[in-house]
């Protein structure tokens, strides 16, 4: 059961509490867009062995939506920040080249 | 049999009685299930899986894959016990498992007769073909026969409950290297939990008794635990097994509370949710058997095994016991045996040489030892009588013949690594030990990219005494280190005991064994396992170990690779050519032994389940006679039967009650979700299929909303409340759920928009006054201008309501003249009562869930989850006047512009009367001549909501039909319960009043 640390309470939270909603930094794609990119943004996933940028809601707690960035084959957590984001922040990405260092 | 002056863990004062098999037996308090029957000389305690073999006693803990039994009856019944884990207590009732008609007269051992034709991968290869012959011959035959014990037929009775704890260091493992490992992180100022699956401390130390710290290790362990036990920062649970360790650092524990008291209160089990900051796997090692002839005969254990019956419960297996062995630990079940008093006619060593201080202490007690020998077979059926000896080297020409009544094996020893392994712990081969190992390298991971688990003691590879005590001094010491606890934490403690001669692997006895010899090599005694299955396997083709596993059955069920798995492993690999660390070991996952899933459940079942949702008025439901049925998580009145009506009469009488005078039904449980803010309007045009930043306040819109796929997920009344404020009601089931679509696209996406979301679904009692005499009703509670010039259709108004605080909504989804009045929950109860009265004279009465979907389908209303599924867009509905072509965006307007969702024949909303006035069957499809691509039968529809119409007197349906609204007037057929065909005519889904004229007056 993974542990995250929500950025809004600032808790570390059981993955019981928690709502995973999938791949981040998905961008939108609405009326106007061909097939190929709305069939990107609505079904394609990227699914990675490896570093993986997610959505997480804190659903028992303050409700709030976040991001993680975590790796899917060794349980590390390179960090959470707010789902306010359209792209993983420098720290998260320091964090991560670190750990792969 | 039963020795004197023997047993360190029973009671002779103290006898205690059972029955196995309805026979009465007697033991002592502090036996095991398994010492018991040995007592009494009980060999024969089971049957085989596959080949029904006669089964005994293979080992004494956790891993003994022969002896499993049922216990208890009734509501008390459970299958699988291993008996080395059962503690004996009085009245206890055993039965032995997988035999028909009697353990001692098995039918099923045919099958033994006929193992040449149930080979490796016998059920894959019998679902092959034909393929009725698998239906009708082998799956019934293998359903009679399969399975150990049988399910419970009855709940269970017990009770069972949840702990949750956070520590800083768990241990999992009473063995002297776990005793050590919490002294050393509780020392350090850690807070510590250790658990011990059986009764008693020390592990395999209280049987061998080596010297810890100068001391007896009995006396090491009894001072340990008196230390930790004064510590405020230590737990101790001993009849706990460590069950699973996953992610992040949480592990399941479940503590045995009462099958050793034969009268208690309280949970039987206890399941410890753990979070721990570290966790040591202290958790021993297993000897593992020898591959020779015919090994699986009851009266053939481990020596190990021999050694804790005589040394812990003064019992033996037989009076002659021939050991065999690679390795100098088993030569202290030699000397056990003799000075208990039992012979040991020899010894068989398949080393060459053979020299340790163990083989010495037992060269001088005058056992005989062979080195270089091998059994090449044991004698008996249901009982071990002898075997005959060959040399390890060769192919088994038999040089001497002994009588014995029990014969002791040891193959070495592997670390227990299961939990370590658990959430990827990975391992090494030591090629010294013959063993795979923990990489200390390679541990799990935690949320910091850190390791969190540690093996330590025997589990770690460190098979004697002195390594193992400190080194599980060190993991202990380590992980508090690791968590910031730098107190010192004393010296290590120093053990001693016998040095012993290197171990030799032997994976085949002897080691050119014929094929004949092979085929009765059992690897997993459980499952029929034999050498040669393994062969095949690698043979076919079934190389990779997990496939292997699979088409063998090697290892599974309650082994889960405890005895099995190395020696599988190692054949394997010698079928294939390879080195044992390149075949690698299968997956161990958790638990470590069967859980009842009544422990995983806890308190969460019956009324605990899943909490029952009530409305304001749940309490005048029930009294006043309503069937209820669940909506998501409430419970609503279906209808309310009166007297000796059926609940069908109820239904008729509620719809045709409300049709004539006025009806109540109480809508609490419809969400209710407050949207407000500056962009509250623009955020519902997204929201919403149709436009709702438009809506004047005072007015109400039905609206649609839809996922990105375009799929409709959702509908319900909106009311402008004021000038940035909205009320969205929506489905029962979806106020939940949408509220969290909503905060989802608030947070994530348009997270510049002022808008917030609040569910106030439970603030409200919420009661839909429904019928031509509804405004009657509610003018004579009085307090407010219900008119029609007033409050027209789809407008709203608030105010006070005879005294209440009412929001007032003309709406209705009947047809019938109808409002809505919501007042604050707490109001509920009396306002309630007070329609009830007010409506007396009017001839009211409260309808239920049943009444309000037959009066929407007479209407050709739609309702979320009946006429949609996840894969209807409002198109195919006729919903095409709430999709607003102004916008130029909302949600699922993409996703509908797609070419799927373009196809003029795509199945669409019509409405179905049968030609005879019956009533459709719910669901029932529309069948047509031919076949789809997948040969199957085509269908043009299907039905979607089908009721009898009290107000029509028929039966009346809508359903989705390809290209349906353009076939009006057309008879289809619509398949029936119990087969054949009914006829329909596609007609128009509104059947009652399609002006609109009753709810407009």
């Amino acid at each position: 059961m993974l542990i995250l640390n929500c950025p809004y309470c600032g808790r570390d939270v059981d993955e019981t509490d928690l709502h995973a909603g999938g791949e981040a930094h998905l961008k939108r794609f609405g009326p106007g867009s061909s097939d190929d990119e709305f069939e990107h943004y609505l079904f394609m996933r990227e699914n990675p062995k490896g570093v993986h940028f997610e959505r997480w809601r804190h659903v028992y707690g303050c409700g709030k939506w976040f991001l993680a960035a975590r790796n899917t084959a060794t349980l590390q957590v390179y960090g959470t920040y707010s789902a306010q984001s359209t792209e993983p922040p420098q720290h998260i990405l320091d964090a991560i080249k670190e750990a792969q260092a | 049999m039963r020795l004197t002056n023997h047993g360190r863990l029973i009671a002779k004062n103290r006898p205690v009685h059972f029955t196995f098999n309805g026979k009465r037996m007697r033991g002592y308090r502090g036996d095991t299930l398994a010492s018991a029957l040995l007592a009494n000389d009980q060999i024969l305690l089971g049957r085989s899986f596959k080949y029904h073999r006669p089964r005994g006693l293979v080992a004494s803990g956790a891993e003994e894959p022969n002896a499993l039994v049922e216990l208890g009856r009734g509501d008390r019944q459970e299958p699988n016990h291993r008996v080395t884990q059962v503690e004996l207590t009085d009245g206890l009732v055993a039965r032995s498992q997988n035999h028909w008609p009697s353990l001692e007269f098995d039918v099923g051992v045919i099958n033994s007769k006929l193992s040449r034709f149930l080979p490796a991968g016998f059920y894959y290869k019998t679902f092959i073909q034909p393929r009725a012959f698998w239906k009708h011959v082998y799956e019934p035959i293998i359903r009679k026969s399969a399975g150990l014990g049988a399910a419970p037929e009855t709940a269970d009775d017990h009770s069972y409950e949840h702990f949750n704890i956070t520590v800083d260091v768990l241990v999992i493992g009473g063995g002297i290297s776990g005793l050590a490992a919490t002294l050393a992180a509780a020392r350090a100022g850690a807070r510590v939990m250790l658990v011990e699956q059986t009764a008693a401390w020390g592990g395999r130390a209280t049987v061998d008794q080596p010297r810890i710290d100068g001391q007896d290790a009995q006396d090491w362990i009894d001072d340990t635990l008196a230390a930790l036990a004064t510590m405020p920062n230590v737990t101790l649970r001993n009849r706990t097994q460590g069950a699973g360790v996953y992610d992040h650092g949480y592990a399941l524990c479940n503590e045995q509370l009462t099958d050793h008291l034969t009268q208690s209160d309280g949970p039987r089990q206890r399941l410890w949710r753990v979070r721990a900051g570290q966790i040591i796997t202290a958790t021993g090692a297993i000897e593992r058997p020898l591959s020779f002839a015919y090994n699986d005969v009851p009266g053939v254990l481990m020596a190990s095994a021999l050694r804790d019956y005589v040394v812990n419960y003064g019992v033996a297996v037989g009076e002659r016991t021939v050991l065999v062995t690679n390795n100098d630990d088993a030569y202290r079940t030699a000397i056990a045996l003799v000075d208990a008093g039992l012979s040991v006619p020899v010894v068989l060593d398949a080393r060459t040489v053979a020299g340790g201080e163990l083989v010495e202490r037992a060269c001088a007690r005058g056992i005989r030892v062979e080195t270089g020998k091998a059994v090449a077979a044991v004698q008996g059926g249901k009982r071990v009588t002898g075997v005959r000896i060959c040399d390890q080297v060769g192919d088994g020409t038999v040089t001497e013949e002994i009588a014995c009544d029990c014969v002791a094996m040891s193959g070495g020893w592997s670390p227990v690594v299961h939990l370590w392994s658990h959430c990827g712990g990975k391992l090494i081969w030591d090629d010294t030990q013959a063993m795979f190992r923990p990489d200390p390298n390679r541990p799990p991971l935690g949320a910091d990219g850190a390791g969190f688990v540690r093996a330590a003691g025997t589990a770690n590879g460190h098979l004697y005494t002195a390594e193992s005590v400190a080194d599980g001094f060190a993991a202990g010491k380590q992980a508090a280190r690791a968590l910031g606890f730098d107190k010192k934490v004393g010296a290590v403690p120093q053990g001693d005991c016998a040095v012993e001669d290197p171990m030799e692997p032997v994976w085949l006895m002897p080691a050119n064994a014929s094929y004949d010899k092979r085929a009765k090599m059992w690897l997993d005694y459980q499952n029929d396992v034999k050498v040669t299955d393994v062969q095949l396997a690698a043979q076919e083709g079934f190389e990779s170990v997990e496939h292997a596993k699979r088409y063998t059955t090697l290892g599974m069920a309650t082994d889960q690779g405890k005895l099995s798995n190395i020696n599988g492993l190692a054949t394997l690999a010698m079928s294939l050519d390879k080195a044992i660390p390149e075949v690698g070991t299968t997956t161990f996952r958790p638990p470590y032994t069967p859980l009842p899933l009544a422990a995983i459940t806890g308190v969460a079942r019956d009324h605990l389940f899943q909490p029952v949702r009530k409305t304001p008025i749940y309490d005048w439901h029930d009294d006043n006679g309503a069937d209820f049925e669940p909506v998501g998580q409430w419970r609503r009145p279906y209808a309310y039967p009166r007297g000796s009506e059926t609940v069908h009469d109820a239904v008729i009488r509620e719809v045709t009650n409300t049709r004539e005078n006025v009806g109540l039904l109480d809508a609490s449980t419809l969400g209710k979700l407050v949207v407000k803010g500056p962009d509250a309007g623009k955020f519902l045009d997204m929201m919403y299929t149709n436009m709702m930043s438009n809506l004047a306040v005072g007015k109400c819109r039905y609206g649609l909303m839809c996922s990105e796929n375009g799929f409709l997920i959702d509908d319900g009344v909106v009311a402008r409340i004021a000038d940035d404020t909205w009320l969205c009601h929506t489905t029962t089931g979806g106020a939940d759920r949408i509220h969290a679509h909503m905060e989802d696209w608030l947070q994530c996406e348009w997270w510049d928009w002022q808008v917030y979301v609040a569910n106030v679904t439970e603030q409200y009692a919420q009661f839909a006054v429904v019928g031509p005499k509804a405004r009657r009703l509610l003018q004579t509670i009085g307090g407010m201008t219900l008119t029609k010039e007033a409050l027209p259709f789809m407008q709203w108004t608030e105010g006070k309501l005879g005294g209440f605080d009412a929001r007032v909504f003309r709406i209705s989804f009947s047809g019938e003249l109808s409002y809505e009045v919501a007042v604050p929950a707490s109001q509920g109860p009396a306002f309630w009562d007070a329609l009830l009265a007010a409506g007396e004279p009017l001839g009211v009465m409260p309808y239920g869930t049943e009444a309000l979907h037959i009066m929407r389908a007479e209407k050709g209303f739609i309702m979320i989850g009946d006429e949609t599924d996840g894969t209807v867009i409002p198109q195919d509905l006729n919903l095409h006047w709430a999709i607003s072509k102004k916008k130029t965006d909302f949600l699922g307007k993409r996703g509908q512009l797609r070419d799927h969702m373009q196809d003029p024949d795509r199945w669409k909303l019509v409405g179905l009367e049968t030609l005879d006035g019956s009533v459709l069957a719910d669901g029932a499809y529309a069948p047509e001549d031919g076949t789809n691509a997948n040969g199957q039968r085509r269908v043009q529809g299907r039905v979607t909501s089908t009721y009898h119409s009290p107000t029509l007197g028929r039966g009346i349906a809508m359903g989705l039909v390809r290209n349906g609204p353009n076939r009006m007037g057309e008879v289809i057929a619509f398949t029936k319960e119990g087969g054949g065909t009914q006829d329909a005519r596609i007609v128009d889904p509104v059947f009652y009043d399609k002006d609109g004229e009753k709810q407009n007056v």
